[in-house]
């Protein structure tokens, strides 16, 4: 049985005075122990509203949830909020974007990661420090009893990432949500930071559900990858695979979008057309129709059904495919 | 921190002077000036001389603000014209009664202003929300005099709940040690007397605290909203924190920094709404005096009341930087 | 006494809050704020309000019954004990102490508040803005010369803020004599250094934004910059302030006449001097207190809403 496993998620903003807007409409994924997975899409394919919406973290007014979310035999969506700030922090972690906006800028970094320690370790006092000053050393924060001391913004970018990843996993979390961990660094330092998860997640064995928009962390990192767009996984494949052989128009075009410095001098890119904005509605048709190259009558009857064209456990939700024959340069 | 205080202390000096000049051309070139004020609007030009001359207002205008400027450093204030008093030794007198009545408005805005603030934002829409944004609103309206009149026709006139003018009953014979009537009271041991005193200020103290109760549930309203978006609330209720640590740590010691400033700046419109309670209810404190300083056109009490309130506040406000500045660990640094 | 703390540090988060640093013209900022304010409460209220407020001025002193300084001595006019009932059938607010008809005067006084509401806001509003714009040019485009003009001209504002409002209004008046122009000057000049700092503030971030940058680069005269670029897009918190500022020049009138520094002319019934006259008499005749101050409040609130709602409307991040 997998750690977590999501069915069907999703999440209805539904504004008074405003027309309700779904953000995830239907995604379903597995976490195994231990496993890195990847949810890859652009900006508002619902990604980070997934996240948020396992931790629990969004508003309880004006917005409504469905599916299920099983997270070791219990439905993350249905427990009681007090049952919830238990497994917060302790079981299931999460790691943010920015790292300075996500510090508590008036609070120093040691009560920080105490106050974690304290709620979930039941850690108090100078046993509590120097579990954080021992957290603070594993995430490579260089002197940490003094970092301990300080404030958020007197740390560097890449530092504060480190701190957010100790106390992400200050208690040993069995699942870590890592959303978009790398975007706001320095590209020196986002090399580090993926090591550095890398390395935890080896030694503990924790899953890590990992959130970008960037495939070169995937690549890098996951196992699992699932493609969504405008609010549902339109394909989902081991890394290798994905990477082998992009069957959904959409991944094809993401993966075909990447400058690579081993194509022919000359070769355009080819970036996909419009913008996410450009969407039917996935109860009409297939979401991504307005931008695709493949698009036929047939794409608009009804939501397309995941299919395995391709391998076994490559999963496609896409009437027209990109398979081999198809991809003769026209 | 030493040198922030230096620093601010200097940058006080041009703001003080440019005041002093202010106050002195008002004092002395402005028509209507001292003598008329005096001597009345039909008075002789041989009278307005000699009044002059022992003001020495015949002197060149520098050497005139030389001794103005002196004088304020000498704490000597000038006389006043109605009593004959030395206007320092008269505000040092009054001064206490001021500052009680503003300690206990202040106290009562903030103890009841920033929790209202908090719940509304908190059940932002709800019915609390909209009493309380609806409530400050009005507040802000009501003229604080007549609230003051509006709370003793009520509550100590009809109901005879409370005293009625003063700061403690004249039958009373407490003793007067630092000024602060309630204080007094716990330092001699005189109990009664204590209890008297706060009698007599709850009802001021709720007029005077309407507009300071108004702007502090405003500022905290919308600086609990603000920060109830910020990513770091996000991750404190991402880490399973309670409840209490979330509230109490994360989103009031951000959010209670500006109404922290906004409680600096109240003191002005505090100071200028205790001469209007103050006079409704007798208070006795610098608003009374000023209030008869005013009937009586008493230029040398006014304008040593302007100086002096624009040092109180300028103080009070270089108390908040400096407190701003210790909870605050980013200007810390700066 | 004002409805902002209206000190320096305030002013300038106003002036930076409600404007946009993109180059929105002036018309189309509007006409959204215009959008999102029909549908705002607060905004429908105050606008109300303050419809009801300048149809009672306008139309009102010609409808009153009563000359405002009629006295009438039939009824039951007993000063020395408090007691002047008057005759509800024909006085519907009763009389005051000296046997006038309260709704008389009243209706009379309404026109009198809006007038020193208007005229104050407005010394307020013209000399601000032109030390404001003047301060704002100079910061912006006058080079090294220009900033320092600015910083002294600030300077001075800060000394202004430094007092609190109705200590500044009430100097003034001591100096001026009780009249109904010195109320209306001492609020104004209050208010001086709140819209120059306000204009100078909006002046300033609008002064940095890149359109005015790609106005310099492609040579447009610096005069016709400020004039045609800068200005125009600065001016939305002032129109805030300008109607939050008539809330609060009533109320600081109103304190003005409590102080024994309002109109003494009995002839020009105000609602501040009805009111600071009539709280003599609180304790035996509360209610005719109560409708100059209900006059004062209700019309406050009218202003206080709809610009509140304006400078939510017109706040950038607040907008959809």
């Amino acid at each position: 049985m997998p750690l977590l496993s999501v069915e069907e998620l999703s999440v209805t903003f539904t504004a008074r005075g405003r027309k309700d807007a779904t953000a995830v409409d239907g995604v379903s994924f597995d976490v195994d122990q231990g496993q890195v997975v990847g949810l890859v899409g652009e900006s508002g394919c619902g990604k980070s509203v997934t996240s948020l919406a396992l931790m629990g973290l969004l508003p309880r007014k004006g917005v409504r949830i469905g599916g299920r979310a099983e997270f070791d035999g219990r439905n993350l969506l249905g427990i009681s909020e007090r049952k919830l700030r238990d497994l917060r922090g302790s079981q299931l972690a999460m790691i943010f974007q920015d790292p300075l906006s996500s510090l508590n800028p008036v609070v120093p970094i040691g009560i920080q990661v105490t106050e974690i320690l304290q709620r979930h370790r039941g850690l108090k006092g100078e046993k509590a420090r120097k579990e954080a000053a021992s957290l603070l050393d594993r995430v490579g924060i260089p002197d940490p009893d003094r970092r301990l001391k300080e404030y958020p913004h007197q740390l560097s970018g890449g530092m504060r990432q480190r701190a957010l990843i100790a106390m992400a996993v200050a208690c040993a979390p069995r699942l870590l949500i890592a959303d978009e961990p790398t975007t706001a660094l320095d590209v020196t330092i986002q090399a580090q930071i993926l090591e550095l998860l890398k390395e935890l997640v080896d030694q503990e064995g924790t899953a890590l559900l990992m959130i970008t928009h960037d495939l070169g962390v995937v690549a890098g990192l996951c196992d699992e990858v699932n493609v969504l767009y405008a609010g549902r996984a339109v394909e989902s494949a081991g890394r290798r695979e994905l990477f082998a052989h992009p069957t959904h128009p959409y991944a094809h075009g993401l993966l075909g979008s990447i400058p690579r410095l081993d194509a022919p001098r000359g070769e355009p890119l080819r970036p996909i057309r419009g913008s996410i904005n450009d969407k039917i509605a996935w109860a009409d048709g297939c979401a991504f129709a307005p931008r695709c190259d493949h698009y036929t009558l047939e794409c608009l009857t009804g939501t397309p059904e995941l299919t395995e064209p391709r391998a076994t456990g490559h999963q496609v939700r896409c009437v027209n495919p990109v398979l081999p024959q198809a991809e003769v340069p026209a | 921190m030493l040198r922030l205080v230096v620093r601010r202390l200097l940058q006080l000096i041009p703001t003080l002077l440019g005041l002093s000049v202010l106050l002195f051309l008002w004092l002395n070139r402005l028509p209507g000036g001292p003598a008329s004020a005096i001597l009345g609007e039909r008075a002789t030009e041989a009278e307005v001389a000699r009044i002059n001359r022992a003001l020495g207002l015949d002197e060149p205008v520098h050497v005139q603000y030389w001794r103005f400027l002196k004088r304020i450093f000498e704490l000597d204030l000038g006389t006043s014209v109605q009593t004959g008093q030395p206007v320092w030794d008269e505000f040092t007198r009054a001064f206490p009664a001021t500052v009680e009545l503003s300690v206990a408005a202040i106290l009562i805005a903030v103890v009841l202003g920033i929790p209202m603030g908090y719940l509304a934002a908190k059940h932002r829409g709800g019915w609390l929300d909209v009493a309380s944004v609806s409530g400050s609103l009005l507040g802000i309206c009501i003229p604080v005099f007549f609230l003051a009149v509006l709370l003793r026709g009520i509550f100590s006139v009809q109901l005879q709940w409370f005293p009625s003018q003063g700061r403690l009953d004249s039958g009373l014979n407490a003793t007067d040690v630092t000024g602060f009537a309630v204080l007094d009271g716990l330092l001699t041991g005189e109990f009664d007397a204590s209890w008297n005193a706060i009698m007599h200020l709850i009802l001021p103290a709720v007029a005077l605290a309407s507009i300071p109760l108004a702007v502090i549930v405003r500022m905290t309203r919308a600086s609990v909203l603000e920060v109830l978006g910020e990513d770091y609330i996000r991750t404190a209720e991402s880490k399973g924190l309670d409840k209490r640590v979330v509230r109490g740590r994360h989103v009031l010691r951000n959010a209670l920094l500006p109404v922290i400033t906004a409680v600096g700046l109240l003191t002005g419109s505090l100071l200028s709404g205790a001469v209007l309670t103050e006079s409704v209810f007798d208070f006795g404190g610098l608003g009374s005096f000023i209030r008869t300083a005013i009937d009586g056109r008493d230029y040398p009490v006014l304008v040593g009341f302007i100086l002096f309130i624009a040092m109180v506040y300028v103080i009070i406000n270089l108390l908040v930087d400096l407190a701003y500045s210790i909870i605050d660990p980013r200007v810390r640094v700066h | 006494m004002t409805i902002l703390t209206n000190k320096a540090d305030k002013i300038d988060r106003l002036a930076e809050l409600t404007q946009s640093s993109e180059a929105v013209t002036g018309t189309s900022l509007w006409r959204e704020a215009f959008r999102r304010m029909r549908s705002s409460k607060m905004a429908i209220i105050g606008a109300a309000i303050i419809a009801a407020f300048v149809l009672v001025a306008i139309v009102g002193p010609m409808l009153a019954p009563h000359g405002p300084t009629a006295q009438n001595w039939r009824s039951e006019v007993f000063p020395n004990q408090g007691k002047f009932v008057g005759m509800r059938g024909e006085n519907w607010f009763g009389l005051d102490h000296l046997g006038r008809d309260m709704f008389s005067r009243w209706l009379v006084g309404a026109r009198q508040t809006l007038l020193v509401g208007v005229v104050s806001m407005l010394i307020g509003l013209i000399i601000g803005a032109a030390v404001g714009i003047l301060s704002g040019a100079a910061a912006t485009l006058g080079g090294k010369v220009g900033q320092r003009v600015d910083t002294v001209i600030m300077r001075v504002t800060d000394i202004m803020l430094s007092l609190p409002s109705l200590l500044l209004a009430v100097s003034i008046a001591a100096v001026l004599g009780q009249s109904l122009t010195t109320v209306m000057i001492a609020v104004g000049v209050v208010q001086i250094p709140i819209f120059a700092r306000l204009l100078r503030g909006s002046m300033l971030v609008q002064g940095g934004a890149d359109y005015v940058l790609a106005a310099k680069a492609v040579g447009i005269r610096r005069k016709r910059i400020v004039l045609t670029q800068i200005l125009p897009n600065s001016l939305s918190p002032v129109i805030v302030q300008a109607t939050l500022s008539l809330a609060t020049a009533i109320i600081e009138a109103a304190a003005l006449s409590y102080l024994g520094l309002g109109n003494p002319d009995p002839a020009v019934p105000e609602w501040g001097v009805m009111l600071s006259q009539a709280q003599r008499f609180f304790d035996n005749e509360p209610m005719m207190a109560a409708y100059p101050a209900i006059g004062i409040i209700i019309t406050a609130l009218g202003f206080t809403l709809l610009g509140e709602a304006m400078r939510e409307a017109l706040d950038p991040k607040l907008r959809g």
